[in-house]
């Protein structure tokens, strides 16, 4: 009696090149010299980080550069107990949805530098740089957010972007 | 105007962590033919056929509709594939309608499933986009500092997620389908299951599941001449927007509120809390019940918790809301959706069992997908709209 063929296993690959397009370009050179680059709406006046070179939501192109700070209020975040084969932080980690100072719109990043029961929605926090030598033009230059020691901030000022 | 049309066979496979014994064509072969029985049709009735699943990455079976067609039925006939993430099922039912509305078609096979099994969908949604850090573990990681957000705006007290994790998995012990059967479920077992994504607890996540569902849908005139009486659309509506833009509520995103709004309006409705019998909902983890009553204008923004803490949406309360056991006890992604359109549809068919509601004459059917930024949702009735 032959077993029968139930399943097998067929790993797949995907490569492919990545054209960020003009405004992330400028974004990921900016990361590249220790400079966090956002792009205002004309329309909204919102500053988009990192720029994406429009505003979805005014459907218009975002040209005008500014600087954003490297400083921000953690908005919301989660404590992830789960692994995950892509992740490769220590679990548990915090994930954080970090608003920038200058910024109109939040990111995710990863909070570390206290335990993830410390965490609280409105802590002030600013990235940990890669050190000068390995900069470079990825996200990754960011190692990660950690706690500045400010106050935290009232809810009115990052409530909606929760 | 538009044809009438009506919802005339209903089939969906048991849910499960594994199906093993069946293929890919297999389970929706398993689901249709049930489908097709409930109708009283065979594959010859069959003008159309429409699928539906999440993304192909899951599986690694690109292009399935492909590789599904012979067991669809679908050689000689049109075949149509609609894909909008985990609402996906209800958007696909919603096409497959509205070849029927548009008069196109007489009678067409919806399907929609997902073979979890075979996949890593936490792989396949942690992603790692270029020159950044993958630090969104899956789909719990996304949600979970929303449902803080919620939690924090609304006020609510914190076991309003446990309860919800608790009366869906209770509805489940009544439909024998369901994937999860906890006999023994109760407060403190959710309370004392590990936090996966703090805030969110592995009892009030959804599970991985196998499964399919597929619906017949028909023309007015022959959904009449059906052994079991239809039901009958009354309206249907999808809306989207962007994953991220400057000042967007993520948490109660406007596409889902213009989407209940719209439907409301299609289907006459004015007091839905009101004009609604039950409603089937996609809640994948447990806080998304009070998030979706206020996103679906059941409940005031910031009290939609308190509909769960009194009891409204128990079985026994004056909105029921998954009766079935909801994602929460069976979640096979591309057909959940459908799933929640089905069982709205078999509560007004009086087809649910022991999770039927008496005198079910009105059911909206809901999913949601991607980042909160797809919404589906249909209303169906016993009576023609
Ligand atoms: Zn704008």
């Amino acid at each position: 009696m032959v077993e029968p063929v139930k399943s097998i296993v067929t790993p797949i690959r995907l490569e492919y090149d990545y054209t960020p397009g003009r405004a992330t370009s400028r974004f990921l050179r900016g990361i590249a010299q220790h400079r966090i680059l956002g792009q205002e709406c004309p329309s909204c006046l919102k500053v988009y980080v990192p720029a994406r070179g429009s505003c979805p939501r005014c459907a218009v192109p975002t040209e005008r550069e500014v600087d954003v700070q490297d400083s921000g209020t953690v908005v919301t975040f989660s404590i992830v107990r789960v692994p995950s084969e892509n992740i490769h932080f220590e679990l548990p980690y915090a994930c954080a949805s970090i608003l920038l100072d200058g910024a109109g719109i939040p990111f995710f990043h990863v909070l570390q530098g206290l335990a993830p029961e410390e965490v609280r929605m409105g802590m002030r926090v600013k990235a940990r740089w890669v050190p000068t030598e390995k900069l470079g033009p990825t996200i990754a230059s960011i190692e990660c957010f950690v706690p500045s020691g400010e106050p935290d901030a009232a809810l009115e000022t990052y409530g909606e972007h929760t | 105007m538009a044809e009438l049309c009506g919802i005339v066979g209903i089939g969906q496979t048991k849910l499960a962590a594994k199906r093993v014994d069946v293929s890919m064509p297999g389970l929706v072969r398993e689901a249709a033919d049930r489908a097709l029985l409930d109708a009283g049709l065979g594959w010859a009735d069959i003008d159309a056929v429409v699928v539906g699943k999440a993304p192909d990455t899951f599986e690694g079976c690109m292009l399935p509709e492909l590789y599904l067609a012979d067991s669809l039925g679908a050689p000689g006939k049109p075949l149509l594939r609609v894909h909008t993430a985990g609402s996906v099922g209800g958007s696909t039912a919603i096409v497959a309608a509205s070849l029927i509305q548009a008069g196109i078609h007489d009678r067409v096979l919806t399907v929609a499933y997902e073979k979890q099994s075979e996949s890593n969908a936490m792989w396949g949604l942690t992603i790692s986009a270029p020159f950044g850090v993958a630090v969104v573990a899956g789909a719990g990681g996304f949600f979970a500092p929303l449902v803080r957000g919620y939690i924090r705006r609304s006020g609510a007290p914190a076991d309003v997620g446990i309860r919800v994790a608790v009366k869906d998995r209770l509805n489940a012990l009544k439909n024998p389908y369901a994937h999860l059967h906890l006999k023994d479920i109760s407060h403190e077992m959710v309370e004392q299951s590990p936090m996966l994504w703090d805030p969110i607890r592995l009892l009030e996540a959804c599970p991985s599941s196998d499964g399919a569902c597929a619906m017949v849908l028909a023309r007015e005139d022959l959904a009449q001449r059906a052994p079991t009486p239809p039901a009958w659309i009354h309206a249907t509506a999808m809306r989207s927007e962007p994953t991220m833009f400057a000042g967007r509520d993520a948490i109660n995103p406007e596409a889902g509120k213009m989407a209940a709004r719209d439907l409301y309006a299609k289907a006459g409705i004015t007091n839905p809390r009101r004009e609604i019998d039950c409603a089937e909902i996609y809640v994948p983890f447990s806080w998304f019940e009070p998030m979706w009553m206020e996103n679906l204008g059941f409940a005031e923004e910031g009290a939609g918790w308190r509909m769960t803490l009194e009891g409204a949406t128990a079985l026994d309360g004056d909105l029921p809301v998954n009766m079935s056991g909801g994602v929460l006890s069976s979640n096979p992604i591309g057909a959940s959706g459908m799933l929640r359109f089905a069982e709205a549809a078999m509560q007004v068919r009086k087809q649910a069992g022991e999770h039927q509601i008496e005198g079910a004459r009105r059911a909206l059917g809901h999913a949601y997908g991607g980042g909160s930024q797809y919404f589906s949702m249909w209303i169906v009735g016993s009576e023609k709209p």
